[in-house]
């Protein structure tokens, strides 16, 4: 009898003294917001551009986060971001949903200075404040900030906002996959027959 | 307790290779006459390319500081030779891209007049600090000439930590058909040596100086043993070593001199190693004895495409057609031209492209001397890419990841640890090539890394846009106060008593007034 009631008394400390480690644990390392959101907004890619249905990554990224939205609805993202946010969440990845537009080459936005008339509205659109302007003072956009979202050119009123692709320089100059047709020729070893 | 230089260690794989030396090496050091017009790259070697200081028209001398670098890892150029700046634009520059890079393009007035360019010597370098040194070889846009030009004054320039206990003397030509540090060693040996005295000094000390060539430059050897008097003397050291490619490469001959492994992710310095080449040296003496930036370099030009294969003394812009032409012209048809060498050099596309700090070797080969790329078969996991990687990486496994697009695990099996040497392709029997594939590899995760800091700025600026309308709303939500607040001071409840008494008041006044004056009517 003594030695089931010293059992029952020892499980019953024993789950005591684990029950006050984990409630303090629980307290003490607090995890602040949402994990999971901030992951997946990590592997969005900033466009900020709203294609997704969404006011911005963030939101894009809560959204999935609560299960509301897909993973297929961010056109800049592509195929990588889709892949990779599979991965993230252990569901299998689908194509893009058929309703965006598909991925383009990046671009920026260049006002023509000559019809700008200054009106700020792209300034007030631009969600990475990447245009540079004042009422009725030209305004330009700052080619390095600007993340091709194409939410500037709707509110022009003059139509003077272009999206022009970005050149690669030998700085971000990429080798071409060697299975492509266009893959260079590189420097090829010697042959056989003269090698020692 | 081992005794670098007497002893040699391996490192792991590598193949041998016919030389192809006695091509470039039959003919004495000659020297490509002034060109009409240089073209010089702003951007010659790794890290930030300088502020272009000259404008167009504007009269230069030879040795005249170009560009300004402002970074740490950065070098200057210098004009080639006297002459006037006829533009700064953008030019072809020998890349594999084929791309064009900004240039100064000098047309050279026939002078080669140093004018006041040339800095003042300093014979005495002993006497100098290291840091004046360092400032002296930065200024003089000094770079590694083996082929990567990595700026020197950054090299010699160790953290307090990485007490440097010997300094490397690269003379280890390594690839086939180079010769151009073997001429320079046959030809300036002392002044070699000379600048390894620089640069041991500027390096606190070391205890020894290892000068490392390869056993088929017996000429550049015995120049060597003359200069220093013997094999050994003091803490210099005269060390053969033997000729399996990529020995030259800087990890694999601090391997072999020291016995020791570089850390992947480290540099020599972390095991007390700095490693420079020899034409390096010889640059740094030039620099701080005499003065002279870096203008001109050794260049072997041969392959069997060119008709009198030799070494040539070439100005830094001097057009690649130029230097061809002074070897005698093509041999036609030439079906590659490289700069570099055949195992690592990059194809040109244009021999309008420049002579520039890094280039080595100009290779010209006919059909049939070099191995075309071949009908690819698939990979047959035959193992052999593995038996002679020098950087002990499994090639095989790097290619289908690259293949894959899997980089995260392509990085995994390090694949920045490869020095694209080429001997897993070379020896491959499916004739992959698989050095574009890591080439291809690493250029997208660098891409992918530039994409992800960019989507990092363009997130903090989304949000603090987001911050600053909230702030402004916020703003402008108490500015609305403060104005109601001030509107609604008038009507304070106190205030409002009073003003309805006092009209209370008034209105009982005038009732009075009117009851006391008016008669009644009833």
């Amino acid at each position: 009898m003594i030695a089931v009631l010293a059992a029952i008394a020892a499980l019953g400390g024993l789950a005591l003294a684990f029950g006050a480690l984990l409630g303090y644990a629980s307290r003490r390392f607090k995890v602040e917001g949402n994990p999971l959101a901030d992951q997946i907004e990590h592997l969005l890619p900033q466009t900020q551009c709203g294609q997704c249905g969404f006011a911005g990554c963030r939101p894009y990224a809560e959204a999935i986060a609560r299960g509301e939205a897909d993973i297929n609805l961010c056109p800049p993202g592509g195929e990588a971001v889709i892949k990779a946010l599979a991965d993230l969440l252990g569901v299998e990845p689908k194509p893009l949903d058929e309703s965006k537009a598909a991925p383009a080459e990046k671009r920026v936005a260049v006002i023509d200075e000559n019809t700008c008339i200054g009106c700020t509205l792209c300034i007030q659109a631009c969600p990475v404040d990447a245009i540079l302007g004042a009422a009725k003072q030209m305004h330009t956009v700052i080619a390095s900030e600007c993340t091709g979202c194409e939410l500037c050119i709707p509110p022009c009123p003059v139509e003077c906002i272009r999206m022009v692709p970005v050149p690669r320089g030998i700085e971000d100059w990429k080798w071409p996959a060697p299975w492509g047709p266009q893959a260079p020729q590189t420097a090829a070893p010697p042959s056989r027959a003269e090698a020692a | 307790m081992y005794a670098p230089g007497e002893k040699l260690w391996h490192f792991h794989g590598g193949i041998r290779l016919d030389g192809q030396r006695e091509l470039s090496t039959g003919r004495p050091l000659g020297a490509v006459p002034l060109s009409a017009e240089f073209v010089v790259p702003v951007q010659q070697h790794i890290g930030q390319a300088g502020d272009v200081l000259v404008r167009e028209g504007q009269h230069v001398h030879r040795g005249q500081q170009l560009t300004q670098v402002r970074e740490y890892i950065g070098a200057p150029v210098h004009a080639p030779t006297s002459g006037k700046v006829i533009a700064i634009e953008n030019r072809p520059v020998p890349h594999p891209s084929g791309l064009e890079g900004l240039c100064v393009v000098i047309e050279a007035d026939g002078r080669d007049d140093w004018g006041d360019a040339r800095l003042e010597p300093l014979e005495d370098y002993r006497a100098l600090s290291p840091g004046r040194i360092r400032r002296r070889v930065r200024k003089c846009g000094i770079v590694g000439l083996g082929g990567a030009a990595f700026p020197t004054a950054a090299k010699i320039n160790p953290l307090h930590e990485q007490r440097i206990h010997t300094l490397v003397l690269n003379g280890a030509e390594c690839e086939p058909y180079i010769t151009c540090d073997d001429t320079l060693l046959r030809h300036h040996a002392a002044e070699v040596v000379e600048g390894a005295r620089i640069l041991m000094h500027t390096l606190g000390g070391p205890e020894r100086c290892l000068i490392a060539v390869e056993e088929d430059m017996p000429e550049a050897y015995e120049a060597l043993r003359e200069v220093l008097g013997g094999t050994s003397s003091g803490s210099f050291r005269l060390v053969s070593i033997p000729s399996i490619y990529p020995t030259g490469s800087e990890k694999q001959l601090i391997q072999v001199l020291t016995g020791r492994e570089v850390p992947a992710d480290g540099l020599p310095a972390d095991i007390g190693v700095v490693c420079q080449n020899v034409a390096t040296a010889r640059a740094v003496y030039r620099a701080v004895v005499h003065g002279e930036p870096l203008i001109e370099r050794i260049v072997t030009v041969t392959g069997r495409g060119v008709s009198e294969p030799g070494n040539h003394l070439v100005r830094i812009g001097t057009p690649v057609h130029e230097v061809i032409a002074h070897a005698g012209g093509y041999v036609e048809p030439v079906q590659w031209l490289l700069m570099g060498g055949p195992m690592m050099g990059v194809a040109l596309h244009d021999d309008a492209v420049p002579v520039v700090k890094a280039t080595n070797c100009l290779l010209a080969a006919r059909r049939g001397e070099l191995r075309a790329a071949g009908p690819v078969l698939p990979c047959i996991r035959c193992g052999e890419c593995v038996r002679v990687c020098p950087a002990r990486l499994l090639p095989h496994e790097l290619y289908r990841l690259a293949r894959a697009a899997e980089f995260d695990r392509a990085q995994e099996y390090d694949l920045f640890d490869c020095i694209e040497c080429g001997c897993c392709a070379y020896v491959c029997p499916s004739h992959l090539p698989l050095v574009h594939y890591y080439r291809y590899a690493k250029s997208e995760i660098r891409d992918l890394e530039r994409e992800r800091q960019a989507a990092d700025r363009a997130r903090r600026r989304h949000e603090f846009r987001l911050e600053r309308l909230e702030r402004e709303k916020r703003e402008r939500a108490e500015r609305l106060a403060k104005k109601k607040a001030a509107v609604s001071h008038k009507a304070d409840p106190e205030r409002k008593k009073a003003a309805v008494q006092a009209a209370v008041q008034r209105a009982q006044a005038r009732k009075a007034a009117r009851g006391d004056t008016a008669p009644t009517e009833d």
